[in-house]
């Protein structure tokens, strides 16, 4: 390493932020900064412009770890901004490229994260909500391209039924006992807690117990929609009622999949549906391409965070399982995927026909997985089916033997 | 335990590195940077990793660095202030009320009061080490309670007022990343991700920690886990589980296997899920006739 010979303590003092904008600010705080620390706090705004998560303490820390560290070399500096400025381990890669940019003013460090990975996964997981928003009011209308594309066949009917759906939907949800529990009137554990100070309160004198039991709450629900060129008709209204749904709910899930899998959910947080939805537009790469849902779902299933979401959920795929070539890696995703799930629906657009029948050899393969294969051609059978998820009813194998 | 001061072990990361290797545990130079700067700039640590790479281990061994007794709190679903501060003992105060008769009783004293993991470390931060376990199975409002813990050190018990502490305790969080932690908690800590060794430190590790076993043995193990875990199974080997590894087939070997046939025996300790098994077994012969040659 012969740049580690340079120490940045020296040649620092004459070199300036890249790509500075309010010079006049950082003179005012030169002067009060020691000049060796002016690059470690340019490195830390550096990395909030991309979007990373930095406090003004996380930089003081910064700053306070790299004088305890010597610093003797600039492998220190990196070691001490790894662990104070706290990367999340899936941006790592970029975190990299930026400090190597800052520290070594290399420009040819192009981020281009996990190229060579076969099935891409993104995750929006630490983007900030606000900023996306105000970003968007500037150049919407160029993002919104996709959008306005997708929801060429907006109809007043579907506005209705879709708010109707967010309202009930909290309460429709499967639900489930918590470890967590709440006061209750009748049926429950004795609270020795409060009953003890009641008692106390009493002078010794003992009143009707106090209770508590186990509080419920509703299970999780994961959508993951197919985008592929097959679907097209339905991802506009596919992500309408994504929105709505993680609205509505508590927790909610949603990922798109065509040939590579995005999570959108925190671009639906956006409370706005056409600015959330330009916003997940944005971030899908694999628009009506070709689908690989095996190991799409496999790629999902193999991300810890993504599949313990699954588990104990009610999860829902929204596509028509055209699966091309070999079947295998679908039938193991979805053996899997059942296995976590609480409810694992498959609602096919093809469904809307009355002479479907699951006969394609992938649809017969994963049916004893699923425990609903349902009618996905409108928005009115899928908000309805989701609102009826905590009935039970006969697995999808019962039904479809029964009408075929 | 021969109490140590902290500054005086953590002078710098090498020093670190040096007294958790005499520990038995070897940490690369990142993590026993996080771990030097973490006990000099007075935060918590927090560890993220995939099950099985050292995390808690990591933790006892720094307690052991200090000389210092590790409380452990195991976080669960639905974990709460009685579960993690303190609680009362109802059924004493109740017999004391009782027994006390016509007599005045102080039911909110000490032989009354039981201290849950997080009050043990408050009332004596210079002998004990926190470990918060497994913070991302616990829910959002446990997490909220931990915060409001850490940024203080301070615990108000409505009957006995605040206790704070008197030093700054040394507190670890470990995390599966099952999901992600509340951006304040990941801020107010210094943080370290701690993937899966490679194979030269991984053999170094199987040394170590197994108990009888050969050198070429330990790096076979190592090659041979580093080429298992590339492969896309549900749930990919941890460290502990190559350890196991290196010592079942060693025993195995000692009761007459040779050595492909004892490490295809001993698989069912390195891979415990069924899918995973019957994935790995057709190929495992290849992968471990690589790694011995």
């Amino acid at each position: 390493m012969s740049r580690d010979l340079n120490n940045p303590f020296s040649p620092f003092t004459g070199r300036r932020c890249p790509a500075g904008a309010d010079e006049g600010q950082r003179q005012r705080r030169q002067e009060s900064l020691p000049r060796a620390a002016v690059p470690l706090l340019g490195f830390g705004r550096l990395l909030r412009r991309y979007g990373f998560a930095v406090s003004p303490e996380q930089i003081s820390a910064f700053m306070q770890a790299v004088t305890l560290l010597g610093p003797r070399s600039m492998a220190d500096i990196r070691e001490a901004a790894l662990a104070t400025l706290a990367p999340p381990p899936d941006r790592r890669d970029e975190f990299e490229a930026h400090f190597q940019s800052h520290f070594y003013g290399s420009t040819s460090a192009v981020i281009e994260a996990d190229a060579d990975e076969e099935i891409r996964i993104k995750d929006d997981g630490g983007a900030d909500d606000k900023r996306i928003e105000a970003e968007h009011r500037q150049e919407g209308g160029e993002l919104s391209s996709a959008l306005e594309q997708l929801s060429s066949r907006d109809f007043q009917r579907d506005d209705h039924s879709l708010t109707a759906f967010r309202r009930k939907l909290s309460s429709a949800l499967p639900a489930r006992r918590s470890f967590r529990t709440v006061r209750t009137p009748s049926r429950g554990k004795l609270d020795l807690r409060r009953s003890l100070r009641e008692i106390v309160s009493a002078d010794g004198d003992v009143p009707s117990p106090l209770l508590r039991r186990r509080q419920t709450v509703p299970r999780k629900l994961l959508l993951l929609i197919d985008v592929s060129g097959s679907m097209k008709l339905h991802t506009a209204d596919y992500l309408k009622l994504a929105h709505a749904a993680v609205q509505g709910a508590d927790r909610a899930e949603i990922f798109t999949f065509g040939t590579r899998l995005t999570r959108i959910t925190s671009a639906l947080r956006i409370r706005d549906r056409d600015q959330a939805l330009a916003r997940a537009a944005a971030q899908v790469d694999d628009w009506d391409g070709g689908t690989r849902m095996g190991p799409t779902l496999l790629a999902f299933l193999s991300v810890p965070r993504f599949s313990s979401f699954a588990r104990g959920a009610a999860v829902v795929i929204l596509s028509d399982a055209l699966e091309r070539g070999d079947h295998a890696e679908l039938e193991t995703a979805m053996r899997r995927l059942s296995a976590r799930a609480f409810r694992l629906s498959l609602a096919t657009p093809l469904a809307g026909d009355p002479r479907f029948r699951p006969a394609t050899a992938a649809l017969r393969a994963i049916l004893p997985d699923l425990d609903d294969l349902i009618d996905g051609s409108s928005l009115a059978s899928l908000t309805g089916f989701i609102l009826s998820l905590a009935r039970p009813a006969p697995a999808a194998e019962t039904i479809w033997k029964r009408v075929s | 335990m021969p109490e140590v001061n902290a500054e005086t072990v953590a002078t710098s990361p090498e020093a670190v590195a040096q007294h958790l290797a005499a520990s038995r545990y070897l940490a690369d130079d990142s993590l026993a940077t996080a771990i030097f700067l973490a006990i000099r700039l007075g935060k918590p640590l927090l560890l993220e990793g995939a099950p099985g790479v050292g995390k808690t281990e990591a933790a006892k061994a720094i307690a052991e660095l200090l000389g210092r007794d590790l409380v452990r709190l195991q976080c669960y679903e639905g974990i709460d202030a009685a579960h993690a501060l303190y609680e009362w003992n109802y059924q004493r105060q109740l017999l004391a009320i009782r027994h006390a008769g016509e007599h005045e009783i102080d039911i909110y004293d000490d032989r009354f009061l039981i201290a849950r993991p997080l009050l043990q470390v408050l009332r004596a931060p210079e002998q004990r080490v926190l470990l918060v376990d497994e913070i991302d199975r616990s829910d959002h409002e446990f997490e909220a309670l931990l915060l409001e813990f850490l940024s203080d050190f301070q615990i108000s018990i409505p009957e006995r007022g605040t206790i704070r502490a008197a030093a700054q305790p040394i507190v670890i969080l470990t995390s599966n990343r099952t999901r992600e932690l509340a951006e304040a908690l990941r801020r107010r800590c210094v943080y370290h991700w701690i993937g899966y060794p490679d194979a030269e430190r991984e053999a170094a590790i199987i040394m170590l920690r197994a108990g009888d076993v050969a050198q070429a043995t330990a790096r076979a193990v190592a090659a041979a886990v580093q080429t298992i875990r590339a492969r896309p199974l549900a749930k990919p080997p941890g460290i502990a589980e190559a350890v196991e590894w290196a010592n079942a087939a060693t025993i195995l070997e000692k009761g007459g296997s040779p050595w492909p046939e004892a490490f295809r025996r001993a698989i069912g300790v390195l891979i415990k899920d069924e899918e995973d098994l019957s994935y790995i077994t057709p190929v495992l012969g290849r992968i471990v006739e690589e790694a011995l040659g």
